[in-house]
């Protein structure tokens, strides 16, 4: 992603490098797969570049939290669940026409989907609040395994906690509404979901150009120095936590969405493993390396998964090579080492 | 709520944490001295208990079995330290994970075309399967017993092979200086490969042990390798005295937690939501515990790595 502000650009062709090219045909096959299967009816299709786009979305929240922040979140999952939790809850209690909270405040559920959005996020973002305010302060492993935890333990809530399913989940019977649109057409949903991609990669850009962003970027490089530039690292860092968390609430409370279903798979840490795996299959730092990295785990889901029930063996295997041999991740193998202009 | 009730509780919840152990001890060995997350521990556990069920079925011996356990588990540690772990050495911890988070999938995945989806189920050997009489407690589960103190004759083994042996030795040098210890003449690679087949063989036999007491399935190494993460983070990683006390701690704190807990809100709310309320709080209650330890000592009770 080029920068149209700040300093001059060096004298080559600014923008036109290798990745900004596969950038560009990544979003236009996003964009194409479902145009196609709307205009042959095929619903299904359109339904399966939804999906791609709303994992791509999870994956740009945590992809700004490692890429940018070095924090190795293993327990994103945790905002995935929270966030389609709260579009299952709020479904819930408007279907049922009850309400969440009695006393000392009346809350009632909510069937529209931008108030639900904004709910989700801000309840992710004091969640990751929470727990950033624990995790950051340790670093390395402890921080993977400690993320891990607390995902782990709302995973164990959720099962626990009988109000809204436990362990059998919660159906949603009616997609919630959007002003103006219908959100129950198939390709207005995915053009929705579409266009929050963007504005997320958007945001992810601009916040990693910008002062905050060169700060949470100098914190993952030394954060001593970071230190001894004035700015202290750790609120730097939570913030960053907290911004990719609500990215990737906002992608749960779309997949809730999108299924018409949450349950507690959406919390378990297989999901956080998966969120990582778009992050690392597309490439670290790529801003659409999550878009590849979740179309990549979508389409072998569907295309072997319908040759052979056992297309996770694949998955690891294929998952092994790219850790392995290729580091770039596969935008990284097609565009080459990441330009710093 | 009897003085009996409690003791035979704590009992259960040595008895887990204990367990519990076996699996940590390993996971904390080889992040002590190899530097390496491993989330394939998990498997390695999952194919400890499936070998021993397996040799068990076909010779209709459990210490066979058991025997059978150990050693699949240990040349599956082996083998995936001299194909893959090896080369995560010097990589960062988020390749770790994902190689590792790998290779769980093609255990898994290769576990379930094996032996298919449907759990396995291991019978307790006769010499094992009565109960005793305790002082206070009617009858206690000789098995759960034999747990017990097979995980405390590994803790008293490891303490002694590394304190007091030449191995012993050499791996706590490498913990402290690999380069050195290399450029003394000992073969750092197949130690590193001992280390990691010794954790394994641990995790085989923990897996051995509780496939026996629950049942034998693909992705049963999950839940314990998430407990484990907890015990060696409370306890510090690399520290496998932390690892002992981390695990008691835990499997204490989980079983009084499930039992004690709902009762405790029984004083202050009405029976149906005590029960749920209690449930879902006990759930909760070890990550609460080590976000506690966590935010007074951020690298656990007794940091060894650093």
């Amino acid at each position: 992603m080029q920068r149209t502000d700040a300093v001059p650009q060096p004298a080559t062709l600014p923008g036109l490098n290798r990745e900004t090219i596969v950038n560009g045909m990544v979003v236009a096959a996003l964009l194409a797969l479902p145009l196609w299967a709307f205009s042959v009816g095929e619903d299904y299709y359109v339904n399966l570049a939804s999906l791609i786009t709303i994992f791509a979305i999870a994956g740009v929240g945590l992809n700004f939290a490692i890429g940018q922040g070095g924090m190795v979140s293993f327990g994103h999952a945790a905002f995935f669940g929270i966030g389609g939790y709260t579009t299952g809850v709020a479904a819930f209690h408007s279907f049922e026409e009850t309400l969440f909270i009695a006393a000392p405040l009346a809350v009632s559920g909510t069937n529209q989907m931008l108030l639900i959005w904004v709910v989700a996020m801000a309840l992710c973002g004091i969640a990751a609040l929470a727990i950033g305010a624990i995790s950051l302060r340790t670093e390395g492993v402890y921080f993977i395994m400690i993320t891990l935890a607390f995902a782990q333990m709302i995973y164990y809530f959720a099962i626990s906690w009988p109000a809204y399913g436990g362990e059998d989940g919660l159906s949603i019977y009616l997609r919630n509404q959007l002003p103006v649109m219908n959100a129950d057409h198939p390709f207005t949903f995915f053009s929705v979901c579409f266009v929050l991609l963007l504005g997320v990669i958007f945001i992810s850009a601009h916040l990693s150009g910008s002062r905050f962003g060169a700060a949470l970027g100098a914190a993952r490089m030394n954060e001593t120095r970071l230190a001894t530039s004035g700015i202290n690292p750790f609120p730097v860092k939570l913030t960053g936590f907290v911004i990719s968390a609500m990215i990737t609430g906002l992608a749960g409370a779309l997949f809730a969405e999108l299924n018409g279903f949450v349950g507690p798979s959406m919390l378990s840490w297989h999901r956080s493993g998966e969120i990582m795996v778009f992050v690392i299959l597309g490439g670290v730092g790529r801003l659409y390396g999550p878009v590849v990295g979740a179309a990549l785990f979508v389409l072998l889901e569907t295309y072997i998964g319908e040759w052979t029930e056992h297309w996770q063996l694949l998955l690891g295997f294929a998952l092994l090579g790219v850790v392995l041999f290729a580091r770039g991740g596969v935008v990284g193998l097609i565009a080459g080492k990441p330009r710093h202009d | 709520m009897t003085a009996a009730l409690i003791f035979e509780q704590i009992l259960n919840g040595l008895q887990s944490g204990l367990a519990l152990f076996l699996m940590a001890a390993g996971l904390t060995l080889v992040f002590g001295v190899m530097g390496l997350i491993n989330l394939a521990h998990g498997s390695l556990y999952m194919v400890g208990a499936f070998c021993c069920a397996w040799v068990t079925q076909q010779t209709g011996s459990f210490w066979l079995g058991l025997g059978g356990g150990v050693s699949g588990a240990a040349a599956a540690g082996a083998l995936i330290e001299m194909l893959v772990i090896r080369r995560l050495y010097d990589r960062d911890h988020l390749d770790q994970v994902l190689a590792t988070f790998a290779l769980i999938l093609i255990f898994s995945e290769g576990t379930r075309m094996v032996f298919g989806s449907m759990p396995l189920y291991l019978n307790i050997p006769a010499a094992l399967s009565g109960s005793l009489t305790l002082p206070g407690v009617e009858a206690y589960p000789v098995y759960r017993l034999f747990i017990l103190g097979a995980a405390l004759a590994v803790a008293v083994l490891l303490y002694i092979l590394i304190a007091k042996t030449r191995l012993g030795m050499r791996i706590r040098a490498g913990e402290s200086d690999r380069e050195m210890i290399a450029a003394l003449g000992v073969d750092i690679k197949t130690l590193y490969t001992i280390v990691f087949a010794l954790g394994a063989a641990i995790a085989g036999l923990s897996g051995a042990l509780v496939g026996a007491l629950r049942s034998v399935q693909v992705g049963m190494g999950e839940p314990v390798l998430i407990l484990a993460f907890v015990t060696i983070v409370i306890g510090g990683i690399g520290s496998i005295k932390g690892a002992l006390i981390g695990s008691v701690l835990i499997g204490l704190v989980d079983t009084l937690g499930r039992i004690f807990l709902p009762v405790i809100l029984k004083f202050f709310m009405e029976n149906a939501s005590a029960n749920s309320v209690g449930a879902a709080l006990s759930s909760m209650l070890i990550y609460l515990l080590m976000a506690g330890i966590l935010a007074v000592k951020p690298k656990g009770l007794f940091n060894a790595a650093n």
